[in-house]
């Protein structure tokens, strides 16, 4: 990794891509799981140059970048320069995780008083600089890729990545959980145990493991898209939350907090929760 | 790539902007006057995410799922303290399988979470390197021994939870879903391997040189009356303190610094050590025979003093972990029912577990309908921070004869020895960061 130049152009002449792993407001639960490629993790130390990922590895090089993964939301005004500047340096940004792609878990603040959080959780909260929104990095500057999960799934992330190395064009699936179960034959968990699942709406990458281990999916795959041909469909929340609240009895309130989750502030999750919010 | 500032009299600045392999992302400014070491501030800046503030009001069936995403690196933690505070107040009676399946669950973490410090972050430092991926190039051997234990954990892991990072099985009152005797049985291979290579393992690190000053410390970490602690225990230190769980805030403060967006936690205003160090000292004579056998063969002796011998206490719990772990799944007959009825009702539970960096205590105060009131959440990360400043200003006397680099690099590889987990420090603050590093500014 060290016999890097600093005249690598920019985009790169050499096979070796440069990449870095950057982070903003997240748990490094997308970052752990590159970590957690053992099988594949020294030959992808082989294929790429890695030049900045401080989670593992001090040699920290300065930008352009070819290809950089960002994880984690925009919280603070330090990180909103900083990721413009980022932008700059590289050539392909792909966001890895709900943080990164939809604000994440923290985008839960949104709906809340960030000064009366500061208040509830430090002693002297005008020393502390936080927006009163956590943001996914597209609200910010161009992205490229978005790898949704919470956390990212490896094997799509090893696909796309294969697929940037060889000059494909990377495609996502974006269909729901609900075919991922069918295709492995689980009993549907909404359906046989009446247990309200996002599975319908939810975006597939994890190999629906909720319905699996016997539970209801909670969305943090975020939304699926209701059509992988014509991409961009948002999925039927209206027609899954009406099916909670008339056969599941979930009361307004719980069908606010099923939507407001992992995912909660990104459309369509953030539409539904809204809609069923009595304030 | 740091940047440093000396100034040609005595009096020097010394900055780490951003550390490195550490989860997470901190800061540590030292400044130097007339010779003496002045300040010491390790300076988090990872930003706050407020969990303690959005738990308000959200049913407690979601928290398992919710305090996962405080910290990727050690998610069963989070919902391990979660759930046995909360089963406190459901009065839930857990039956021993699924006990020993949260402890099997949590030997997965501390594998994972462990082996990755010692390989890829830790023990880079001992043998000159940056990281792990360019320790492979000249030990390839070594590091795929690292990544293969590793992913035995992460497999247990996903076996359990459904996957290793923010597993999705654990709710409160057990699991939502419980393994066949037979998928437990198929990792016992992949174990017996990886429970030589944990040893193999152990008497690699007991050879690193450690130079880091001996200290005073206060190690605190919990205590049960069999088990080397996981889930279960007093709270107890080598002076003689015996704190139940649920009278630990009455113990521990929490103190914010202007510097830090974590809060320092310390204990009747003193610092202190938890994590790996602290129960391995506390607690060896719990031990399985196998990892009081292989410790004993290094010729190391007690007390382990020394933040760097972290990799050390750190390669005796993975060994205890797999071997722990084995023992759990050749005694497993899968449990009647994945989990037990829970009646909710109003209440206050407290509950701490270990981390695999340290204790974990949360506590939380529930209404009648399960809607909770107040959630509060000290990480090991907040308690160790007084602890890393405080071996800091030991430390630097006698390195400050080399260089601005040389020094920051050294101040660096301690902090490292603690594991801090950065991001689980700061659930809660930020800081104008100066001379950002390369790539961001
Ligand atoms: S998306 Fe989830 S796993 Fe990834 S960094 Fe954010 S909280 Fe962690
Ligand atoms: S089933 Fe749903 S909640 Fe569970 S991992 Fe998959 S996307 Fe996430």
């Amino acid at each position: 990794m060290n016999e890097t130049t600093a005249a690598t152009q920019h985009p790169p002449a050499r096979p070796r891509p440069r990449v870095a792993v950057v982070k903003f407001a997240s748990c490094d639960g997308c970052q752990l799981s590159i970590l957690n490629m053992e099988d594949d993790l020294l030959a992808l130390g082989e294929a790429l140059d890695i030049a900045y990922f401080p989670e593992a590895s001090s040699n920290m090089q300065p930008g352009p970048y070819d290809i950089t993964f960002v994880e984690g939301s925009i919280t603070c005004p330090e990180d909103l320069s900083r990721v413009l500047d980022l932008r700059q340096q590289t050539t392909t940004l792909i966001t890895i995780g709900a943080c990164a792609t939809s604000g994440g878990i923290q985008a839960l603040r949104n709906w809340g008083d960030v000064e009366a959080f500061k208040r509830t959780v430090y002693p002297s909260h005008e020393y502390i600089h936080s927006l009163s929104t956590s943001t996914p990095i597209s609200e910010h500057v161009k992205v490229d890729y978005e790898l949704w999960g919470c956390p990212i799934d490896k094997s799509q992330l090893l696909r796309v990545l294969t697929d940037l190395l060889r000059g494909i064009t990377p495609s996502i699936p974006a269909h729901s959980v609900c075919l991922d179960c069918k295709r492995q034959g689980h009993v549907c968990v909404l359906v046989a145990k009446g247990l309200s699942c996002l599975g319908p709406v939810t975006r597939t990458g994890c190999g629906a493991i909720c319905p699996a281990m016997g539970r209801e999916c909670y969305g943090c795959f975020g939304p699926a898209e209701q059509d992988s041909v014509i991409p961009g469909v948002p999925p039927n929340t209206g027609s899954l939350a009406k099916q909670f609240h008339e056969h599941l009895q979930l009361i307004p309130l719980e069908m606010v907090r099923r939507f407001r989750g992992i995912n909660g502030s990104v459309q369509p999750f953030r539409r539904e929760s809204d809609a069923w919010d009595p304030r | 790539m740091n940047d440093f500032l000396t100034n040609p009299d005595q009096s020097r600045t010394i900055k780490i902007d951003m550390m490195a392999r550490v989860e997470g992302e901190g800061a540590l400014h030292i400044t130097v006057q007339d010779g003496q070491v002045r300040d010491v501030e390790l300076r988090i800046f990872e930003p706050p995410r407020f969990f303690e503030a959005f738990l308000q009001g959200r049913h407690v069936t979601e928290v398992p799922d919710i305090v996962a995403r405080i910290c990727g690196i050690c998610p069963v933690a989070y919902q391990m303290s979660a759930v046995h505070a909360m089963e406190q107040i459901f009065a839930v009676e857990m039956p021993q399988s699924l006990r020993d399946l949260r402890r099997l669950l949590y030997c997965g973490e501390w594998i994972e979470s462990h082996v990755l410090h010692i390989y890829m972050l830790q023990g880079p430092d001992f043998l000159g390197f940056d990281s792990g991926l360019e320790m492979a190039r000249s030990h390839p051997d070594l590091v795929k021994r690292g990544l293969r234990m590793k992913k035995a954990g992460n497999d247990l892991l996903t076996l359990l939870g459904g996957r290793s990072v923010h597993p999705v099985s654990v709710k409160i009152g057990g699991f939502s879903q419980v393994p066949a005797r037979n998928a437990l049985h198929g990792l016992r291979d992949e174990f017996l391997w990886a429970r030589d290579a944990a040893a193999e393992t152990l008497r690699w690190v007991s050879g690193f040189e450690f130079q880091d000053p001996e200290q005073a410390y206060t190690f605190l970490a919990l205590r049960g009356p069999s088990e080397y602690p996981m889930n279960e225990g007093d709270v107890v230190t080598n002076r003689g303190h015996r704190i139940a769980a649920s009278e630990f805030e009455h113990h521990f403060h929490e103190e914010q610094v202007p510097y830090s967006n974590a809060l320092h936690c310390t204990l009747n205003g003193q610092s202190y050590l938890t994590g790996p160090l602290a129960r391995l000292a506390l607690n060896h004579d719990q031990l399985s025979l196998l990892a009081k056998e292989v410790l004993q063969s290094t010729g190391l002796v007690f007390p382990f003093n020394r933040a760097s011998m972290g990799i050390v206490a750190r390669s005796v719990e993975v060994l205890y972990a797999f071997d722990e772990a084995l023992r759990l799944i050749d005694q497993y007959e899968r449990p009647p029912a994945p989990d037990v009825p829970v009646t909710l009702r109003a209440g206050t539970g407290m509950a701490a577990t270990e981390a695999p960096r340290g204790l974990l205590y949360h506590r939380y105060e529930v209404k009648a309908d399960g809607t909770i009131r107040l959630a509060k959440i000290v990480p090991p990360t907040s308690q160790n921070q007084r602890r890393m400043e405080d071996d800091l200003r030991n430390l630097l006397p006698g390195i400050l004869h080399l260089t601005d680099q040389e020094t920051a690099m050294k101040c660096e590889a301690l902090i490292r020895s603690y594991d801090p987990c950065i991001s689980c420090a700061t659930h809660f603050l930020t800081l104008t960061k100066e001379n950002l590093p390369p790539a961001m500014s």
